[in-house]
């Protein structure tokens, strides 16, 4: 009898870890406490030229302002939870990897292109099939962006294979 | 007062006349397309205003504010979706109404209720932004911080959500604008040793990140979802018999939200909802409420409009915005070089009474456009998400690359896509965010500069009247919520 009380016990603190106020409070915390730990590295003004207070210390006060009010959010979350939100559909983790696929694209071979990759690949996915609407979004609109942007605000775009065709 | 006669000079100049035109189509254009809407539209073209001189540029972002704050409530009512978050409101008697066959009479009277709203709005700018503005001149450094505090501590009480969520959003959009070189020192903070990052991180990739690409995510969950749409023969104006029974609400709601709107928060959004609340409270038949009461729609939408005005009055006048598309408009100011506050009134009055009178001009516009063109917008919505969305990524990269010829900012962009959807997804509302990204070097550097003068001395704030009005407001606006939810739970 006392091993099912303890198993039902272990399983609702171990539940308590899976919860999403708990895990987005740990993120909040663990990246604040990485930032707070940052502001120890930054400079340190001598006191003859300080003026007021550190350069660290307003973003230190409000990193632990964050943390006090995280911890606070998690707590009041025991007495009342958050809603549970839905899983996540394939169609947000494929968006989320055409963002992935336009930093590099665009990095590495063309910021023009990679605007035309993400349009297909979002368009696509959302359920677009003809192929005269995924040309018109991926490369025809881009290219009217692209154009208008150049020639009305007299924008440079960073080198790329096709870009440079452009600029050429 | 004096200056009054300046507000009708964009009647005689054509060309803020055209400005205005298009900026209204845009803004109801944006205000009917759910996900966009005027913070995000008025971010997008921004970089476009660069083409054009600073009192046009702020006339057109204006037109977009008012236009695309009705253009909401165009699709709250016939497809049950708010168009802008200040339309949610109106979607509970608004779609009832049309499904009952009166989409007409529904958005005739969002129409007519968005107009007077917003035309008493902009009459309550034009007369107490110059009184704010003569008492800002007895501001120094102490009171413009804690005027900053209150802002901020207002964004946690009347924001949507929870407050203290919208606190740390808040501190998060602050902690943002300290990256970078410090003002005071010229000492790098977290810069990482990217050298891009020693400028700070701009308005814009912040902006646009947190609204329209994490938009774009938020669609990416909703690919499925079909709308339920209700036909519109054409838009009908109120018969007596509604107007008899909505003046008195209308007149309410306008002053609420004008009142809301020059609070920093959340601005039409909580207005509206406000609005609405009170105009049930007040009602002969609240029991009609959310099944299509005409009421129920007029106190949302004079609300939202009357919000508009009332968030140019901080914006205009101390610099502090007043909701998330006046935190646009003031990054627009300052792009073109105008700095807001009481200087901006004594020396530019033409400017500023351009911009009333603009305000003015837009809202009898988009009654207008709306009146005989709702029914054109409402088509705008049959654009396939799957079609727009890509097309709206292509002009966001674009934008916002364009400010500063940056890439780094529009990976910032995108950082802040995804961050902005995680804090929607768990209930972190990314307004307070904006606000306190406009605020933040505000609160650093009087905090500081006030310092500098204390002598260190933190208890001298507590010397100055009207700093220590303001923090004892701040103090009343953080315990509100306390006092709210210990009513709530004495009434369970």
């Amino acid at each position: 009898m006392n091993d099912v009380h303890n198993e039902k016990g272990t399983n609702k603190s171990l539940s308590l870890f899976f919860k999403s106020s708990f895990i987005v409070s740990a993120v909040i915390i663990l990246i604040s406490s990485i930032l707070l730990y940052f502001t120890f590295t930054f400079d340190i003004v001598p006191p003859i030229l300080n003026r007021g207070i550190q350069p660290a210390t307003f973003p230190k006060a409000l990193l632990i302002l964050i943390i006090a009010l995280t911890l606070l959010t998690y707590f009041i979350s025991l007495k009342n939870p958050w809603k549970n939100e839905k899983k996540l559909p394939n169609s947000f983790y494929i968006t989320l990897l055409s963002f992935v696929v336009f930093i590099t694209v665009s990095k590495f071979l063309d910021f023009f292109l990679g605007i035309a990759l993400l349009s297909i690949i979002v368009s696509y996915f959302w359920g677009e099939r003809r192929v005269a609407y995924l040309i018109i979004v991926s490369i025809i609109f881009p290219l009217i962006v692209f154009v208008f942007f150049e020639t009305i605000l007299g924008l440079r775009f960073p080198p790329g294979i096709i870009t440079n065709l452009y600029y050429r | 007062m004096e200056n009054l006669g300046l507000i009708f000079a964009p009647l005689f100049s054509y060309k803020l006349l055209i400005v205005l035109f298009f900026g209204t189509i845009f803004g109801l254009i944006l205000g009917v397309l759910p996900g966009l809407g005027p913070t995000t539209g008025g971010a997008l073209i921004l970089p476009f205003t660069m083409t054009l001189d600073p009192l046009s540029a702020i006339v057109l972002l204006t037109a977009i504010y008012c236009a695309g704050t009705y253009g909401g409530a165009i699709t709250a009512i016939l497809i049950n979706t708010p168009g802008t978050p200040a339309a949610a409101a109106t979607c509970l008697d608004g779609y009832p109404l049309a499904q009952k066959g009166e989409a007409g009479r529904a958005l005739g009277m969002a129409t007519v209720s968005s107009v007077i709203g917003g035309i008493a709005s902009v009459i309550v700018l034009i007369f107490f932004a110059p009184l704010l503005a003569n008492l800002a001149y007895e501001f120094g450094q102490p009171e413009y911080f804690a005027l900053a505090i209150f802002g901020l501590t207002m964004l946690a009480s009347i924001g949507e959500g929870s407050p203290i969520k919208n606190l740390i959003a808040g501190a998060f959009g602050i902690l943002i604008s300290t990256v970078g070189k410090d003002f005071m020192t010229s000492i790098d903070r977290f810069t990482f040793g990217i050298n891009e990052l020693t400028e700070g991180i701009g308005f814009i990739p912040v902006v646009v990140g947190l609204f329209a690409i994490s938009e774009m995510l938020t669609q990416s969950t909703l690919i499925n979802q079909i709308f339920n749409r209700v036909a519109l023969k054409a838009v009908k104006l109120p018969s007596i018999d509604d107007y008899k029974k909505t003046w008195k609400t209308i007149i309410r709601s306008s002053g609420i939200g004008s009142f809301i709107g020059v609070l920093p928060a959340e601005g039409g959004t909580v207005a509206s909802l406000i609005g609405y609340a009170e105009a049930k409270r007040w009602s002969k038949k609240p029991e009609d409420f959310g099944k299509g009461s005409i009421e129920g729609i007029a106190g949302a939408e004079a609300a939202n409009n009357a919000a508009t005005g009332g968030a140019m009055v901080p914006t205009l006048a101390l610099g502090i915005p007043g909701s998330a598309t006046t935190a646009v408009i003031l990054t627009g100011l300052i792009i073109h070089g105008v700095r807001p506050g009481p200087d901006l009134f004594r020396e530019q009055p033409e400017f500023l009474y351009g911009i009333f009178g603009s305000m003015l001009i837009a809202n009898i516009l988009f009654f207008v456009l709306g009146f005989f063109g709702a029914k054109i917008f409402a088509r705008i919505t049959l654009v396939p998400n799957k079609l727009l969305w890509p097309m709206i990524f292509a002009v966001s990269v674009c934008g916002t690359y364009s400010l500063n010829q940056s890439i780094i900012d529009v990976w910032l962009m995108l950082l802040f896509g995804v961050i902005g959807f995680f804090m929607r997804r768990y209930g972190f509302s990314v307004v307070p965010v904006i606000i306190g990204l406009i605020l933040g070097e505000l609160v650093e550097g009087t905090l500081r500069q006030s310092l500098v003068i204390f002598d260190g001395n933190w208890l001298m704030f507590l010397q100055r009247p009207i700093a220590l009005t303001f923090f004892v407001l701040s103090l009343i606006a953080l315990s509100f919520p306390l006092i709210k939810r210990k009513k709530k739970n004495d009434k369970v």
